[in-house]
């Protein structure tokens, strides 16, 4: 065996096959093969195409079997994946910084991200400040009047989805029983539990925010959006111009609101399914300023 | 003083000091808060619990394992979310990450308009609580949303202290602050040992070996490679006094570590992860302060 293909061996996988993902599947689809912008690790895809009547940043991450990080090699946000996200999308901030707000590019996170990486080498270099990074821009492009979609096409989960999605203005997401949103994937948190995937499942039958499915995820009002109907392994040109359509109005909407997280708490399903989250903030509003304070507001006007 | 006296004084000292890390979280709180000023929020009495640990068969503390209170830091307002580690390993939930980010989101209202508050977070934390999985994880984007926002305005400091330390998604919480004291005691990392044990295998990292773990994700080693900025003994004081210096000392307008981009990526990029350095090799590469 040659020592390349014994590199390849180790690492599971092929030379030339990466694990066909959803989230190349669909970053291909929905760009065309245009615009792509070639820096930066092979594992963050991005490209600049046209989205309705205006040019978007589209972003993935992608498996890549020869990812210098072993790690990270099918498709996990690692070290070089967190901090070509913040790079990626800070260039778009920096590119538009002089336009006004209503014309800024918006940003499309197209999700289908297993993990964040598991590894000593991850730990000891700060994959926690990596993935952080990447939320700080996205989050930041979102406070600076970019319209930030995330599209979910496959899973999202944890670390990962904190990295790469979760920061977004809105969050739409394909119907299939692939996509999938949780704390930790099934095997894993059955391990850790030291439960059973069985278990897990009938758990989240139960318990809605235990669920893995997208369908559950729904229920908890933290989408804008569950596209169905879709062919989501092999999208066919009609599937590419409905996501296209449902992209084109989410970024509509964000434009139209606040851009902070609030969309979140207000859906009826989050009035239904997150009603402590929402009355903790109420409760709290309320005992937010001591009696003294409540009669004259504005006697705390300090500055450092 | 001679070397005896001095040795008696440094003894005497540490005697005398309170430890920060045997505190409850409320103990905490009042410890770095100017004295007399804790105000607690949604306390115990407020009776707002976890929803949906009773259904899993586990009770739930009345104030889901988060304290909050409004006080003064040097008689300036200011805002203090601790996390209590000894009720679900810290862990966040519905109810205690929606406290945080509750709280937070009222500071940046509040910034917004002028009235600076000064937020402090108490991490102790090891991630999402798995019983309520999506809503923790939930939860714990929006305190990274308020955060990043928050920052705009004001610094926003965060203490990792010890024994829990700080994981998942909350180490990204702390990640983002503006300014992290750790003392030797605290760890911070993304993935719990454990987990990447399960995960990756005992050769990737033996979960067990406790020298190993300290030496790529202990306080010290965080300070001494600029993923924190203090380091201080475990000594109430000595923290409520760092917290006080940070504000006075950060400022505003200089970006967060979680923005500095071209300078990690330009560390990251002469990393050989066939040649992965160890922690004390780390130190040397990525000494405190040093260019890349």
């Amino acid at each position: 065996m040659s020592p390349e293909a014994n590199f390849h061996a180790e690492s599971g996988f092929g030379p030339e096959s990466s694990p066909s993902s959803r989230g190349r599947v669909w970053f291909d689809a929905l760009t065309g093969g245009a615009g792509v912008i070639s820096s930066g690790p092979r594992s963050v895809c991005v490209a600049d195409v046209a989205l309705g009547s205006e040019t978007a940043r589209f972003i993935a991450v992608v498996p890549d079997a020869q990812n210098r990080f072993p790690r990270a090699r099918a498709g996990e946000v690692g070290l070089d994946e967190g901090w070509a996200l913040a790079r990626h999308v800070r260039a778009t901030m920096a590119a538009d910084s002089t336009d006004g707000k209503a014309a800024r590019r918006p940003i499309i996170a197209i999700v289908d991200v297993s993990s964040q990486a598991y590894g000593r080498r991850e730990e000891l270099l700060g994959i926690h400040l990596a993935c952080a990074a990447a939320a700080d821009a996205y989050a930041s492009a979102r406070l600076a009047g970019h319209p930030v979609i995330a599209l979910l096409v496959g899973k999202a989960m944890s670390g990962a989805f904190l990295a790469h999605g979760y920061q977004a203005n809105r969050i739409i997401a394909l119907d299939s029983a692939e996509v999938m949103v949780h704390a930790m994937g099934k095997q894993a948190a059955a391990r850790v539990t030291r439960s059973s995937v069985e278990k897990m499942e009938k758990l989240g039958e139960q318990i809605a925010p235990m669920a893995y499915d997208i369908r559950s995820y729904d229920k908890l009002g933290l989408l804008h959006k569950l596209i169905v109907g879709v062919e989501a392994d092999a999208p066919r040109g009609i599937d590419v111009d409905r996501v296209r359509a449902e992209l084109v109005s989410a970024i509509a909407d964000a434009r139209a609101g606040a851009p902070d997280l609030a969309c979140r708490l207000t859906s009826p399903a989050a009035r239904k399914t997150r009603a402590a989250s929402i009355e903790v903030r109420r409760r709290l509003a309320e005992q937010w300023r001591s009696p003294e304070q409540s009669q004259s507001p504005e006697q705390s006007d300090v500055r450092l | 003083m001679n070397a005896d006296a001095a040795s008696r004084a440094g003894y005497r000292r540490f005697l005398e000091r309170r430890s920060f890390i045997e505190m409850s979280a409320r103990e905490r709180v009042r410890a770095v808060l100017d004295p007399g000023t804790f105000r607690e929020m949604l306390g115990p009495f407020d009776r707002i619990k976890s929803p949906w640990l009773p259904l899993q068969g586990i009770v739930a503390q009345a104030d889901d394992g988060v304290v909050l209170a409004r006080g003064t830091l040097q008689a300036k307002p200011a805002l203090i979310a601790a996390i209590e580690g000894a009720y679900q390993g810290g862990s966040m939930g519905e109810v205690s990450g929606a406290k945080i980010a509750g709280a937070l989101e009222l500071a940046l209202d509040d910034c917004a308009r002028g009235r600076l508050i000064l937020p402090v977070l108490l991490f102790e934390t090891g991630g999402v609580r798995l019983q309520e999985a999506n809503l923790g994880l939930a939860a714990i984007a929006e305190i990274h949303a308020a955060i990043i926002a928050l920052r705009r305005y004001v610094p926003v400091v965060g203490v990792i202290a010890g024994m829990v330390g700080c994981f998942g998604g909350m180490s990204l919480a702390a990640a983002l602050c503006t300014h992290l004291i750790v003392t030797p005691q605290a760890r911070l990392g993304m993935n719990g040992p454990e987990v990447i044990e399960q995960e990756a295998g005992i050769d990737e990292l033996d979960a067990t070996d406790r020298a190993l773990i300290w030496s790529l994700i202990g306080g010290e080693q965080r300070h001494a490679t600029g993923f924190a900025d203090d380091l201080l003994d475990d000594d109430a004081d000595a923290i409520a006094a760092a917290v006080r210096k940070a504000f006075s000392t950060a400022p505003a307008s200089a970006p967060a570590r979680s923005m500095q981009v071209e300078r990690y990526v330009e560390l990251l990029r002469n990393i050989d992860p066939n040649l992965p350095p160890d922690g004390e090799s780390l130190r040397r590469l990525w000494k405190r302060g040093s260019p890349p």
